[in-house]
């Protein structure tokens, strides 16, 4: 591999760490309170509230229903209104965050929905509010596996910024299409696959690392 | 309803000091669940520093009725007074500061498995806004009360059964309530650590004087600490009065089913071969209890009703340092009248006594 194309390796590896880790970190700051008002607002929930639930849900569904190339297309205007333009690394992290988002909505909202609800009852008996049940029962008891799925969301995300290419985003796929397979440079595809299964492995192990540090429940 | 507008009123004259001594006082408790009614009247009163227990088949009601006390559960209707004040109809946000007058335990302990144990401990306080020093000296203070004190640092998933349920309790204690609520706190441990738990609420109730009411579908916990008790079946108090009375005098077939368990029985081989009719022994139930069961009963008889008499089955019991007992006697011949002085003797020195029947030959 020439000297050009390992400093262009170097970028793309740059280029997908930084739109999987930006994304990453909206998809958890927007999808947690998410999946926490999915939980919250169902049948029985903390704050029952059907309507709100039924409308949550039916946006989410909506937005995972639709196929990430369209969304990348389908968001422009969005992304030119956030971003300032449509094209490149930071204009493909506001499809991918639109994209993660309702993705990590409903895992966050699996691992909530496994508490006990013997844990949130004895909350309430202790005279805690809803404030209290969600900072000291439903976060710290689901959050073995609120981790584990952020670490999913971000394999997820690793294989999505492949896609981004399409939209100038630049990244480890679009270097593999366009080197490795348009130009036939086969150690450039090699490489890259190497470092996806290298990248995608070191997000798995520590993930799996801090689910096994928090998790107490013997 | 009464003491409650007078002492608003603060007319000191007129309080009755007997019902500012009610912890809770409920008031024709109503709740239904579609068709069922899981409670269907319930009045009862628990008083300052008394252990009352409630017991009842599963579905009888009585963990909805423990739940209308911290307002978990509404009732439909019917009045909640907890230390004098009406819950029952208070919002979410008007419960949150009188829960916590309120300590509970559960049958499932409901630790919060990501908590190390005196965080668990603590956390009522955390509620209550209290600093992190103060939370954690009073944990410590507690975790030493239920004997974990090496236990702070671990986590639930660490501890035995009963070791859960001590942190439990002390967990329930934390914030000092009035009032402690044990919601079948034994029922998911073995007979040993049921004792060494009833032991240490009976330790609590008298150490602290603190009022507990418990619920549970097992005599031997009524019998091991509560003062009194209350029967409830299809949602209704079918009987209600002093630990040892009850046990003593059931008056309803609920309760001396409950009791079955614990309180002697004839024995099926005997009970099989009784007939209503004639037959060479007479088989009698005699009951005691208090001053009856004190007396040497049995050598009175002997010595006042000339025949032979033979003990088939009982024994006295204890229950609150109460004799209470029931004995299995066989009463030979068919002479009547013989029946009749024994049976007579027995009562007038304060027995209950019941024929259950005939049987053919000794058995």
């Amino acid at each position: 591999m020439s000297p050009v194309l390992f400093e262009l390796l170097l970028r793309s590896i740059w280029e997908t760490v930084l739109m999987t880790g930006a994304s990453g970190l909206i998809s958890l700051v927007f999808g947690l309170p998410l999946g926490l008002a999915l939980v919250a607002t169902d049948r029985g929930g903390i704050a029952e509230s059907l309507w709100v639930n039924r409308i949550l849900g039916a946006v989410i569904n909506g937005f995972r229903s639709v196929p990430f190339i369209i969304l990348l297309v389908a968001l422009i205007p969005v992304t030119r209104l956030i971003v300032g333009t449509s094209i490149g690394t930071w204009a493909a992290i506001v499809p991918l965050s639109i994209a993660a988002t309702p993705y990590y909505a409903r895992i966050a909202e699996v691992s909530l929905r496994e508490v006990d609800l013997g844990l949130i009852e004895a909350a309430r008996a202790m005279g805690g509010n809803r404030w209290t049940i969600i900072r000291e029962v439903l976060v710290p008891e689901a959050l073995p596996g609120i981790v584990a799925g952020f670490t999913v969301t971000l394999v997820t995300l690793v294989g999505a910024s492949a896609m981004a290419g399409a939209i100038g985003a630049g990244g480890l796929g679009d270097l593999a299409i366009r080197y490795g397979y348009q130009r036939f440079e086969t150690s450039v595809m090699v490489a890259v696959v190497v470092v996806l299964i290298v990248l995608v492995c070191g997000i798995q192990w520590i993930g799996d690392r801090l689910v096994a540090r928090l998790d107490h429940r013997g | 309803m009464n003491q409650h507008v007078t002492a608003e009123t603060g007319d000191p004259v007129a309080v009755e000091p007997a019902a500012s001594q009610d912890v809770v006082r409920l008031v024709d408790l109503k709740r239904r669940f579609g068709a069922t009614a899981a409670l269907d009247g319930v009045s009862l009163t628990v008083k300052k520093g008394e252990i009352l227990g409630i017991i009842g088949r599963s579905g009888a009601g009585k963990s909805t009725l423990i739940r209308c006390l911290n307002g978990l559960e509404r009732p439909d209707s019917g009045e909640v007074f907890i230390e004098g004040r009406e819950i029952s109809r208070l919002s979410e946000h008007e419960l949150q500061p009188l829960r916590r007058r309120i300590g509970m335990v559960f049958q499932h302990f409901n630790l919060l498995s990501a908590k190390t144990v005196e965080d668990n401990v603590a956390l009522p306080l955390k509620i209550e806004g209290r600093t992190r020093a103060e939370r954690m000296a009073r944990a410590a203070e507690l975790l030493q009360l239920v004997g974990l004190s090496e236990k702070a640092k671990a986590y639930p998933a660490s501890l035995s059964g009963g070791q859960k349920q001590r942190v439990g309790i002390a967990r329930a204690l934390a914030a000092r309530p009035a009032l402690l609520l044990s919601d079948e706190a034994t029922s998911a441990l073995d007979p040993e650590t049921t004792r060494s738990i009833l032991a240490l609420l009976k330790d609590i109730n008298s150490r602290l004087g603190l009022t507990i009411l418990l619920i549970t579908h097992e005599m031997e916990v009524i019998r091991s600490i509560a003062d009194r008790v209350a029967v409830i079946d299809a949602g209704r108090i079918v009987e209600e009065g002093a630990v040892w009375q009850v046990f003593a005098d059931p008056k309803s077939e609920i309760t001396r089913s409950l009791l079955g368990g614990i309180r002697p029985q004839l024995p099926p081989e005997i009970a099989s071969q009784l007939v209503a009719g004639e037959g060479t022994e007479t088989i009698l139930r005699i009951d005691v209890a208090g001053e009856a069961a004190r007396r040497p009963l049995l050598s009175e008889l002997s010595a006042g009703v000339p025949g032979a008499f033979r003990l088939v089955h009982g024994g006295i019991d204890h229950v609150q340092q109460q004799p209470v007992g029931t004995l299995f006697v066989a009463v030979p011949g068919a002479d009547a009248r013989h029946l009749a002085a024994v049976i007579a003797f027995l009562k007038d020195r304060g027995a209950r006594v019941e024929v259950l029947g005939h049987v053919a030959g000794p058995v």
